[in-house]
């Protein structure tokens, strides 16, 4: 007998395998698989591998008919790894590099960069290629990261459903420039030190006021300065005007002085009537000089 | 009845006003710059020796003439000579040229000071370009502030034959800076007095706020080290000399008439020796306290760029060679170099050409003065300090205040002339005669608002006036020791005054300042003629750089222009004179 693989599916830590013989027959077999990988501390070759062990339990579960099903499985295993591993590699298609500087934005206050790290990145890219429309289904597990260094720098690509293909790198760029800000905030760093090569950063518009600052200071300043200049000239003007008022009625009583005729005791004569004189009674008049007997 | 001349409200405004004359840009951007190129603390030996031959004595003649004749320029030179009024006139011309091209800058300080009141400042981040997906191009190859001073400030164009339209924006700061000056000058010159206060105390506190400031910056003794180590080797170089001769001459404001204006208003009992004194100090005084300023902040900008330097080394080598971040510093950067280029030969061969060389001393090296130091390095230096707009407003409120004292000591030079001539002054009043003073000058200065105005405002300042300068303070000095006569100065010095003239001063103004003053319009003299064409600096917008190019005829005949009209004045007026004479003399003889 001739089995064929029909579909295999990995949830939550099951591997689903189903064939099909060649009378359409359709067996189902479902194992638990454990993945693991090396500790991140010990991590000193560029590639990271994924093991896979499958707890085979032949016992547990029995096919009706006799296959070297562990062999199949293993070969399956490997296969799948492989296509994984293509998927995500540094420059491979529509796979972005992303560096972190965490100890220049944070200093003291840095994290350590692991796995739970990680899975908070795929999750936020998960979450930025869910807003995309006709992607609302993008899975945490989509989100495959590869080479990740000490710098603390990665790959990743964002496969479809099917785990076959990635998807196009222009909708996950688009999704993630969207998204930018709030990934950012997640891992307290900003545009500079959580870098998506190639991704270009949307910068900040300039702030343009409607009217521009200095324009309105210097307004200020201008009615200050013409308003100032405006009151010293008028005073000088009204100094000037009483100086030569002063000035003139100085002439002017001069040339008064000058047209009368005699001065007197500075009373001119013209202005002694001598009809309206006062008479002086100490003097007495020849009349009543000689006393009458 | 005759008019008493008007009289400073106490001398202390008369000192002040000196002083706030004399102590203008010069002093913040010019002294520093030659420090620098003359071996920092060495250089302040011919500095002080140039003062107490040179600065002290030609000032004191200067301060004397005005309080002995109390006239203007004009007047108190004809009165020493008939024939020497051209010497006046001349000091009057070169007086217009200078106010008519100093308050642009002025202008550029208040657009500088109203664009200060913004956050970020507008000279910290380079604009972005059109479709918003990188900054421009200009900016990007050139620094932020190198941007906002050749293209939102001048608008200037790529050479002196492109003279582009008005701009604006400085039209109004320059028609405002004029304003100003009208506003403190239209009561008369001796009513500068009360403005004097501010115009010469206020830099002051700025400067001692800078100084507190600077000294307490990141860096900043990096600057003052390398400023004040001397090198000794200088002084056997004769331009360090010369240059520190030009220094004192330029920077006490000598020959323009103004220290004459001034000191014409002053009682007849003033003792201007003490004075004198005590304004050369303070003016040079200043200039090493603001040359310390300076440095400071000169080595807080080179500390600052020389560590964005490393840091871009840093991150370049992180990145190449993934290592984890952090584990570069400053400290390590040289071992790690030699390691990585050991262990990785191929890649680090790559990486090597993109590693820039960082080095303080070339951050330090570049010296600068001039409107380049106070607009492009001082603005550096101040957009990386915490609370930038702050201080943007002090230093260019300083500047301002710098800028509009020593305006008004030109103005005065021209006003006061003006209107001690009965002419004016019996159909005008001073008002409409400062009036129309000032309106001349701003529309001459609209020129230098044009695109290619800073062409000619280099022009201007480096030609109008050095030359003419030292011609008129060498017939002015050659005039009152011989032709007057020494003794007779001294004496009526003496009798005004009622102390006693030293022999020092005497033999200084006889002998060795005439000497020094021929010594030196010969050097320049010769230097021009040697050097064959007359280059000037040019922004290139493509580049972003300044390149040198040649003036154009036309600009050649303008600086010939500006030399001949002040300097002819001396013989051509004594000629006339001359002439006059000789007709009033033919015509008196049939009389008699």
């Amino acid at each position: 007998m001739v089995l064929f693989l029909s579909a295999v599916s990995f949830v939550a830590g099951h591997t689903f395998v189903v064939l099909v013989d060649e009378e359409d027959r359709r067996y189902f077999k479902q194992q638990e698989i454990i993945l693991w990988r090396k500790a991140p501390g010990k991590l000193r070759k560029q590639r990271t591998n994924f093991h896979l062990t499958s707890d085979l339990n032949p016992q547990t579960h029995s096919l009706p008919c006799d296959f070297h099903s562990e062999r199949m499985l293993w070969l399956f295993f490997f296969l799948v790894t492989a296509v994984r591993a293509e998927l995500c590699q540094p420059d491979a298609e529509n796979a972005f590099k992303v560096r972190l500087s965490i100890r220049t934005a944070l200093g003291d206050k840095a994290y350590v960069w692991d796995t739970n790290e990680e899975y908070l990145f795929r999750a936020m890219v998960a979450f930025s290629m869910r807003k995309v429309p006709n992607r609302e289904t993008t899975e945490i597990s989509h989100v495959l990261l590869c080479n990740v260094t000490q710098r603390v720098s990665f790959w990743f690509v964002v496969t479809d459903p099917s785990k076959n293909h990635t998807l196009p790198a222009d909708e996950v760029q688009s999704a993630i420039r969207m998204n930018r800000n709030r990934i950012n905030n997640v891992f307290f760093l900003n545009d500079q030190t959580l870098e998506f090569l190639k991704i270009p950063s949307t910068l900040a518009p300039p702030t343009d006021p409607s009217v521009p600052i200095w324009i309105i200071i210097f307004g200020v300043i201008f009615c200050v300065v013409i308003v100032a200049t405006t009151l010293l000239i008028l005073s000088g003007i009204r100094q000037r005007r009483r100086q030569n008022k002063e000035s003139s009625e100085v002439d002017d009583a001069e040339d008064k002085l000058e047209n009368m005729g005699t001065i007197a005791n500075s009373i001119p004569c013209d202005s002694l009537n001598m009809k309206g004189g006062h008479v002086n009674d100490g003097f007495m008049t020849e009349d009543e000089r000689l006393t009458p007997l | 009845m005759e008019k008493t001349r008007a009289q400073w409200g106490n001398p202390l405004q008369f000192v002040f006003a000196c002083i706030s004359y004399a102590v203008g840009l010069g002093n913040v951007w010019r002294f520093p710059y030659l420090c620098q190129m003359y071996g920092g603390g060495s250089f302040l030996i011919p500095y002080f020796i140039m003062l107490i031959v040179e600065g002290m004595p030609l000032l004191y003649l200067e301060l004397a003439v005005g309080q002995r004749m109390r006239q203007g320029s004009i007047g108190a030179w004809r009165t020493i000579s008939p024939y020497l009024g051209g010497v006046g006139v001349a000091s009057v011309v070169v007086s217009f040229f200078l106010a008519t091209y100093y308050n642009i800058i002025n202008a550029w300080g208040f657009w500088y000071l109203f664009n200060s009141f913004q956050d970020p400042l507008p000279w910290s981040v380079c604009p972005l370009n059109g479709n918003r997906t990188g900054y421009e191009e200009e900016c990007e190859k050139a620094s932020s502030t190198q941007y906002f001073w050749y293209r939102k400030t001048l608008n200037i164009s790529p050479s002196i034959q492109d003279s582009g339209a008005v701009q604006w924006e400085p039209a109004l700061c320059l028609i405002l800076a004029w304003m100003m000056v009208y506003l403190c000058i239209l009561r008369g010159t001796e009513k500068v007095g009360k403005v004097a206060y501010f115009t010469a105390l206020l830099p002051y506190c700025v400067l001692i706020i800078y100084l507190v400031r600077g000294l307490t910056l990141h860096g900043a003794t990096n600057g003052l080290m390398y400023m004040f180590t001397p090198k000794v080797e200088q002084l056997a170089n004769p331009k360090a000399w010369i240059d520190a001769a030009t220094q004192i001459f330029f920077s006490l404001g000598l020959g323009f008439g103004t220290l004459i204006a001034f000191a014409s208003y002053n009682e007849p009992s003033n003792n201007c020796q003490k004075h004198t004194i005590i304004v050369s100090i303070v003016n040079s005084a200043t200039s090493i306290f603001s040359s310390v300023v300076t440095f400071s902040i000169y080595g807080f900008k080179a500390t600052f760029n020389y560590e964005n330097c490393l840091n871009k080394v840093i991150l370049l080598l992180t990145n190449s060679f993934d290592l984890e971040d952090g584990f570069l510093t400053a400290s390590n950067l040289e071992q790690v170099k030699g390691y990585l280029a050991s262990t990785y030969p191929s890649k680090y061969s790559e990486v090597l050409p993109l590693l820039q060389n960082c080095s303080l001393e070339a951050e330090l090296d570049t010296a600068v003065q001039g409107t380049g130091l106070a607009f492009i390095v001082y603005t550096e230096a101040i957009k990386n300090m915490e609370v930038s707009q702050l201080w943007s407003v002090l230093y260019f409120f300083m500047l301002l205040m710098l800028g509009v004292g020593s305006m008004l000591g030109n103005t005065a030079a021209v006003l006061t002339p003006l209107t001690d001539s009965e002419v004016l002054s019996s159909h005008l009043p001073k008002e409409a005669i400062s009036g129309l003073l000032c309106l001349v000058n701003c529309a001459v200065g609209l020129l230098f608002t044009m695109e290619a105005g800073s062409y000619w405002f280099d022009i201007f300042n480096d030609y109008a006036v050095t030359l003419s300068l030292l011609l008129i303070v060498l017939v002015e000095t050659l005039a009152v020791c011989y032709v007057y006569g020494l003794r007779r100065f001294g004496a009526e010095l003496e009798a005004m005054t009622s102390s006693t003239l030293s022999w020092y001063w005497k033999v200084m103004w006889a002998c060795v300042s005439p000497l020094l003053m021929v010594g030196l319009f010969l050097f320049y003299l010769s230097d021009y003629i040697l050097s064959g064409t007359l280059q000037y600096q040019a922004w290139d917008a493509t580049q972003g750089r300044l390149v040198t190019k040649d003036y154009p005829t036309y600009a050649l005949a303008v600086i010939g222009l500006l030399v001949a009209s002040s300097t002819m004045c001396i013989p051509l007026v004594a000629l006339g004179t001359y002439i006059t004479q000789r007709l009033q003399k033919g015509a008196s003889f049939p009389l008699a």
